[in-house]
């Protein structure tokens, strides 16, 4: 008999500990489930175990993750972390595994607040050991203790990119340069978005802090980079690009790549939502009401896994989860909801405002949307963007078609670091735009689950209905 | 290739781009014969993109003696559409026909299977070729069978193949050949002209002949040119492992391993609708059979499972019509898109160019004989 | 032990040092480390080699996106390397292409 839980929260950045926070402050049993070992997510990675030092080095903004613990710690939230999620099916059935153990529990509410990931950072040689997301080093850094020494490179774009060179310098480290790869003319075309940005003016300064701590430390900066290939056989070991009418090549151990952080629509799209595609970031969203709401009842997003919003918001978008749900559940009258929401909402707005600059400001530059024919885009399966454009040509509309035709998607990461490039490619070489394109149809499960796994959720060993096909295998 | 469906002009209109429509196309092509392909969008019901990829002929046509001659007959033609498709195409289709296993659990299973064969094989006249084993010779041919594997039925002409290069060779032979792929929103309606037809909306095109191979598609498109297609939607799930290194030298009814390592464990069959969706329940109990057939799979991971909508007729066997009151319209459906893909692409498509019927039964496949009796 | 690792640890106090043994070298890591972690901080950049055309490949998301860093670890092969922790006198081997069947329990 699968067990019936009221809330599941999947997922213990802030989006999730917020809406877990939220629902069980308002009287809802709620567990709480995160793949990870600890809570925080990724941007408040191993806040639970990190000294006052480690939050000193990492600052403010990571150190404020220690605000949402609370819940965890009074038990007021049944937390179960290292558990890997692998199905959650339309009726709210959530499937996992953890220690070694798969188990079904049924959810009258689920809150998915799965996150962000890097955005894909695609060209020649960028799946060279050695070639890591600058994402990657905060991670080790927050859950290990490490920084980047010796020959570091960062190249890309974006605030996180400023953000991880400060830190490296904080921490005694060397960042041997900086490739910005942000295309010349992107702060006029993010200009007109600047009153917005203004209504977050902590965000503005912090980047120009950021900025003039680089200069100060003298970080060579190459701005306008482009033409990026690692070079290297067994590992990297130099980074050719061009600059300003140069070319360089730069030794380099470590290279470190940053293009913004995209949704992370694994579940979402398991489910077969709907979603959208948002221009200005270049990526897509579930289709959510104003507290997170999906189209399938009973589930709802909050946070950067509905679109980025940045680590503030998400833990307000969690909180206005948090709360439908407790409302829903018959914890929480309508009228205290909104009225607990009503706060939330406008801190919630301001810090949205400033979205619009960032992601104008810091869109990806054009050859990593649609990268030159041999760079591999689907690192998994090895298939080239090249290769994604013969497909093209042989009458492939989406990538759906180009996955059958060439594998691009198939791989283990089941087309979580090639989605956004396939469809891109596809949509250039048709002269179609992104909602025509589409996107990959995500199969379960949505980790990889073991046979054994699987067939413990056949307990009563009854099969499918209407038996095997003995016949007709075709 | 175009994005657009538009309106033009051609000789045969194949309604349907999966293995169905694209063998008949190619074969017309093959003919000499002008041909467009009408496909779908990058997201519809696709049978050919979730099959199992089986060249199986044991157990078709225990009901109806000439399905098996016609499954025969396309899996001894394989090697050669296979070696035509991989000169034009470059691409290695993985087609290996050592035989194959339908491997049974128990001790009931196992002689129900040889009951339906050893039935089949009489009605055959004794030409039929297939051997029952039990658990010590199968363990011979497959030593890493689990110790509750009743047996298996042999059946010495099954093989396998990898089915989405079967479609993507099939697409780049039949363009390389100057045949048109036009894809676009699914086609809802044909037209019968004073000669010749309209496809889709007016203008639409025009073709002179139309060859229905649509799949569930062709329920409504077959009756708007006098024709019959009472095929139903009837879901499969198929569980798709990470590559291992090989262990499985034969494809099995329920497991085989593909050309790059990887596992696929089928083959469920639901009766569900319109809904290619996956379910886990079934996921389990297909997961917990293969184990029991091979033990040490268990810690091998799923990445990906797959539903597709089989095309199933009534009885299960394939249509194969032309129109008695629009002369030029062909219907060809069936869910064996696979294994059929020779026999569909070197023997139905010439007679569909105008040729003689390939085979003397080929009358059994008219949706005639899903005609209702006058009696009640 | 020479480290040549583009990665240096952080004065650190409270977690327990470990070992784990990659191939036939002992690494030293701290309780909480990631797989991945303590290797990439040990020096080391590859985690496999890939089944489709043998490239090497090391650790890129460390957040269990990315399936990049895929290791044998105690027997179980496949394993993503930023999602499990470090224990003592854990087992850690590169995935060289496609992973094997081995008859029985995976713990050889």
């Amino acid at each position: 008999m699968t067990k019936n839980v009221p809330l599941i929260v999947i997922g213990a950045g802030p989006a999730g500990l917020g809406a877990a926070a939220e629902a069980a402050g308002a009287g809802v049993e709620t567990l709480l489930l995160d793949e990870q070992p600890g809570p925080g997510g990724q941007i408040y990675r191993a806040i639970a175990r990190s000294d006052a030092a480690r939050r000193a080095l990492l600052g403010p903004d990571y150190a404020r993750g220690a605000a949402l613990l609370p819940a965890l710690e009074s038990g007021a939230v049944d937390y179960r972390p290292g558990a890997n999620i692998w199905q959650i099916t339309p009726e709210r059935e959530v499937y996992f595994t953890r220690d070694g153990k798969a188990q079904v529990l049924q959810a009258a509410r689920i809150v998915l607040a799965t996150g962000a990931m890097e955005r894909p950072m695609p060209f020649p040689g960028w799946t060279l050991p050695g070639v890591m997301t600058a994402g990657a080093a905060q991670i080790m850094l927050k859950s290990a203790g490490t920084v980047p020494q010796g020959e570091v490179v960062l190249a890309g774009s974006g605030p996180l990119l400023l953000l991880l060179a400060s830190q490296v310098l904080d921490a005694g480290g060397r960042v041997a340069a900086l490739v910005d790869t942000t295309p010349r003319g992107s702060l006029m075309a993010a200009l007109p978005h600047l009153p917005g940005m203004l209504r977050a003016p902590s965000t503005l300064k912090k980047g120009l802090a950021l900025l003039a701590r680089l200069r100060r430390a003298g970080v060579p900066h190459y701005k306008g980079a482009g033409d990026l290939r690692a070079r290297g056989t067994e590992k990297i070991e130099a980074l050719r690009f061009t600059a300003g009418g140069r070319e360089y090549d730069l030794p380099c151990a470590l290279l470190l790549l940053h293009l913004g952080v995209v949704p992370n629509l694994q579940i979402t799209r398991a489910l077969g939502l709907a979603h959208d595609w948002d221009p200005l970031p270049r990526c897509w969203r579930p289709r959510l009401d104003s507290w997170g709401n999906t189209e399938h009842e009973g589930i709802a997003v909050a946070g950067d896994g509905g679109g980025i919003v940045g680590a503030e918001a998400s833990e307000h978008q969690g909180r206005l989860a948090g709360l439908q749900a407790a409302c829903q559940l018959g914890k929480l009258n309508p009228a205290d909801r909104d009225a607990k929401a009503a706060g939330i909402r406008r801190a919630l707005a301001a810090q949205r405002a400033a979205r619009p600059f960032l992601d104008r400001l810091y869109r990806p530059a054009e050859a990593f949307l649609d990268p030159p024919d041999n760079t591999l885009v689907c690192r998994c399966e090895e298939v080239t963007a090249g290769q994604i454009r013969d497909f093209v040509r042989l009458g492939c509309l989406g990538p759906n078609q180009t996955k059958a035709f060439g594998r691009a998607g198939m791989g283990p990461c089941q087309g979580r670091f090639c989605g956004l490039t396939v469809s891109e490619v596809i949509a250039r070489a048709r002269g179609a735009g992104m909602e025509e394109v589409g996107h990959y149809r995500i199969r379960p499960p949505i980790k990889p689950v073991t046979l054994a796994e699987l067939a413990a959720m056949d307990p009563d060993d009854t099969g499918p209905e209407g038996g095997f096909d003995r016949d007709d295998a075709a | 290739m175009g994005d657009k469906q538009g309106m033009g002009e051609t000789e045969y209109a194949v309604i349907g781009g999966g293995l169905v429509g694209l063998a008949v196309a190619f074969g017309l092509q093959r003919e000499g014969r002008r041909v467009t392909v009408f496909d779908e969008g990058d997201v519809a019901f696709r049978a050919s993109r979730g099959n199992f990829g089986l060249v199986w002929v044991q157990g078709k046509g225990v009901a109806m003696p000439d399905y098996a001659r016609w499954t025969r007959l396309s899996a001894a033609l394989w090697p050669d559409l296979a070696a035509e498709l991989e000169a034009e195409s470059g691409l290695d289709l993985e087609l290996r026909q050592p035989g194959g296993f339908d491997i049974c659990l128990d001790d009931e299973e196992l002689a129900a299977g040889e009951a339906r064969l050893g039935a089949l094989r009489a009605r055959l006249g004794g030409d039929y070729p297939f051997e029952v084993m039990g658990h010590n010779r199968l363990r011979r041919m497959l030593p890493h069978i689990g110790p509750k594997v009743a047996g298996a039925i042999y059946g010495p002409e099954d093989g396998h193949t990898n089915p989405l290069y079967l479609l993507r060779a099939l697409t780049a032979a039949f363009t390389r050949r100057g045949g048109q792929i036009v894809s676009g929103p699914a086609i809802q309606d044909i037209a019968p002209l004073g000669s010749g037809f309209r496809i889709g909306r007016a203008p639409g095109w025009r073709a002179e002949k139309v060859v229905l191979c649509a799949g569930l598609g062709n329920a409504r498109l077959a009756p708007q040119v006098g024709l019959d297609a009472p095929v139903k939607p009837n879901r499969g799930q198929v569980l798709i492992c990470e590559r291992v290194k090989p262990f499985l030298p034969y494809p099995t009814a329920q497991v085989r391993q593909v050309g790059e390592g990887a596992v696929q464990i089928g083959d469920s069959k639901e009766d569900v609708g319109f809904d290619d969706s996956t379910t886990p329940r079934v996921a389990a109990a297909m997961a917990k059979r293969a184990v029991r057939i091979f033990p040490m799979l268990e810690n091998v991971r799923v990445v990906r499972t797959w539903g597709a909508l089989r095309v199933m007729s009534q009885d299960g066997h394939p249509v194969y019509d032309r129109s008695q009151t629009c002369p030029g319209a062909y219907l060809v459906t069936c869910h064996s898109g696979v294994t059929l893909a020779a026999g569909h692409a070197l023997r139905l498509a010439p007679w569909i160019a105008g040729g003689e019927p390939p085979v003397p039964y080929l009358e059994s496949f008219s949706a005639q004989r899903f005609a209702v009796s006058p009696a009640a | 032990m020479p480290n040549d690792s583009p990665f240096r640890r952080l004065p650190e106090a409270g977690r327990r040092a470990v070992t784990i043994a990659f191939e036939d070298r002992t690494l030293p890591a701290l309780e909480g480390d990631s797989v991945a972690a303590a290797i990439l901080a040990a020096g080391i950049a590859t985690t496999r080699h890939t089944p489709v055309s043998g490239a090497p490949r090391g650790p890129f998301c460390m957040m269990g996106v990315c399936f990049d860093c895929l290791m044998e670890i105690d027997g179980e092969p496949n394993r993503q390397a930023c999602m499990v922790e470090v224990r003592e006198g854990m087992r850690v081997r590169p995935m060289m292409g496609a992973r094997g069947l081995s008859e029985g329990s995976a713990d050889d």
